[in-house]
């Protein structure tokens, strides 16, 4: 039993909370932010940043980082979107998705930036 | 000319083997493997099968000329070996869309698997393939949401779902069981799911269940912050108590139930599939009795088929077998079967045992459910075969982890992001799959507990129902 480890989670601990794909590896560098943004180019999905209060990331809408940018394929123009939208919301969580307008849904959807905790 | 009545037997095939025929694009068209009795012609066995499951009998009768025949008879139209076994022969049959009653599977299976299969000039008989012209397909309801609309509700976007069905499959009290369900959601799972043979036993009955399980699905929900559900199965012993307790789903507020479609009967899961898509719950469908009727490369009904029924009558997941765990399945042949759950149009393939283009119209897709006896090892070959529209579903390789369920669903959920993430770099999963977890389970003690625990698993039984293939 010594070597047993506790399942950490609880309501009281917001550090339990996750926010989907990618949440339960540790936050990506830039250097992995930039392949899985060179996949959702790759795949010919338009990128969009959308951000949230970690306390409202359970709802379906957050907030729109201006629009869906079809037809980007710069990878640096979109890091730089990305950084854009954490810096005017540092708290926040900003997701970065990659819209497959033939399947109507994200192919990709992944939390880029961690808001803090609340 | 009129034509006169003649009394007395003739051979089939004057009537139903007609080589020259082209089939129309509203006709269906059925594959079968028949194993005639030795001494009977090809021609004749195959007419004979194509009478049998359409207008014929074994003699004439006067009200034969009452109707026109030649319009509503099924046609034998080709015969074709079968590659690497000269047992048998493959025969294509048309049938003019008018036999079948609109919107009705159990009308096309009560033609094409009826008495044919007890017919004496046959050994054996197997149903391959049907290609239903999407003229018929678009009279079926098809499945409740499809996958984009589950993708939505549950709020899972790029990769494929996480399940685990709870074990023991028979024998836990609703609230034992709810616990089972609440530590497997809380560590990281999408889903967890009613054994099949959970209904609603003396002890225990499904209401507690249902009660005691949604408390779990709410109290993960609150704690990860995430989307989770739990498949109640609703499988029931009549159609009014099945849906009684999907009711009862509803107004508790579950975002899925779960349907035993080939145990259960056709006929109610298709009224289960058009009440969920009325009522915005999702499906999960199981197979029991399937590989009864699939197993035997000369005889029954191949999965292909139970598959394209199945996405006619209606479910939002159906169980594909796994490639890689416990239960059968040769990879090819699943590769088929996963192609004509999901996608929209789907070529003739011979290489993955398809016989027919089948275009399904607008109707949407079945995410394919791989179960049994995978755990994370499996984890880099399942997301390269199935990719993310698929669920993949970890029983014992949840349950079983030595820390409890907790800890075994985040070494999976750990070990499918981690697939996914080396994914998308274009790193190949299969090659690297073991520096890949290795890696992963750095940042997770839980992932290299389960390393540690399954180590050693593989399965690596020969395929009973193979493709039929020359080499074999």
């Amino acid at each position: 039993m010594s070597d047993m480890q506790d399942y950490a989670s609880s309501l009281e601990d917001v550090n339990s909370r996750k926010f989907e794909t990618f949440s339960y590896l540790p936050s990506m560098n830039s250097d992995q932010i930039r392949k899985q943004i060179e996949y959702i180019v790759s795949k010919g999905w338009n990128p969009g940043i959308e951000h949230t209060e970690p306390a409202n990331a359970f709802q379906n809408y957050w907030y729109m980082w201006k629009l869906p940018m079809f037809g980007e394929t710069d990878v640096d123009a979109i890091l730089a979107e990305c950084e854009a939208c954490h810096n005017a919301h540092p708290k926040n969580h900003v997701r970065l998705l990659g819209f497959d307008n033939y399947a109507q849904s994200a192919g990709a959807s992944m939390v880029i930036y961690r808001g803090q905790a609340v | 000319m009129a034509k006169t009545y003649n009394a007395g037997v003739k051979e089939y095939r004057e009537t139903y083997w007609m080589p020259d025929y082209t089939p129309v694009e509203t006709d269906i068209l059925a594959c079968f493997k028949i194993t005639p009795q030795p001494g009977v012609p090809r021609e004749e066995v195959a007419a004979a099968v194509a009478a049998e499951s359409s207008t014929g009998t074994w003699t004439t009768v006067w009200t034969d000329l009452l109707t026109d025949l030649d319009y509503y008879k099924g046609r034998a139209y080709a015969i074709e070996d079968v590659p690497g076994d000269d047992t048998c022969f493959y025969a294509f049959v048309a049938y003019p869309i008018d036999l079948f009653e609109e919107g009705s599977v159990v009308n096309v299976l009560t033609s094409l698997v009826g008495n044919v299969f007890g017919f004496k000039a046959l050994r054996a008989l197997r149903l391959e393939d049907i290609r239903f012209p999407v003229a018929y397909v678009m009279t079926c309801n098809g499945p409740p949401q499809g996958i984009q609309v589950e993708r939505d509700i549950m709020n899972k976007y790029g990769r494929p779902l996480l399940g685990c069905t709870i074990k023991p499959k028979l024998g836990l009290s609703a609230k034992n069981y709810g616990r089972a369900c609440y530590e497997g959601l809380r560590g990281g799972l999408d889903f967890t799911k009613d054994d099949e043979n959970v209904n609603s036993q003396p002890f225990m009955r499904w209401r507690h269940r249902f009660d005691f399980v949604m408390e779990a699905i709410l109290k993960a929900e609150a704690e990860t912050g995430e989307r989770k559900g739990h498949y109640l199965n609703v499988t029931a012993p009549t159609a009014d108590e099945m849906m009684r307790r999907a009711e009862y789903a509803k107004e508790i507020g579950a975002p899925i139930i779960m349907h035993d479609y080939l145990t259960g009967g056709l006929s109610a899961n298709t009224q289960l599939a058009k009440w969920c898509q009325d009522n915005g719950m999702l499906l999960h469908i199981h197979r029991a009795m399937h590989a009864v009727l699939d197993r035997n490369p000369h005889h029954g009904i191949h999965f292909r088929v139970l598959t394209k029924i199945l996405r006619l009558s209606g479910g939002d997941h159906l169980h594909s077998g796994t490639v890689v765990g416990k239960l059968e399945g040769d990879r090819d042949a699943t590769l088929g079967w996963i192609d004509l759950m999901r996608d929209s149009f789907i070529k003739e393939d011979r290489s993955r045992g398809i016989f027919f283009d089948q275009d399904w119209g607008s109707m949407p897709g079945v995410i394919p459910v791989a179960s049994g006896g995978i755990h994370v090892w499996h984890m880099p070959a399942l997301v390269n075969i199935f990719g993310d529209d698929s669920v993949l579903q970890f029983g014992g390789g949840t349950l079983g982890h030595p820390w409890g369920n907790a800890a075994g669903a985040a070494a999976n959920r750990v070990a499918v992001e981690a697939c996914v993430e080396a994914r998308n770099q274009g790193r190949e999963l299969e090659k690297e799959g073991k520096d890949i977890l290795t890696n992963a389970a750095k940042s997770s003690p839980e992932l290299k507990a389960a390393m540690e625990t399954w180590k050693e698993i593989k399965f690596e039984f020969d395929t009973v129902d193979k493709l039929d293939v020359s080499h074999k």
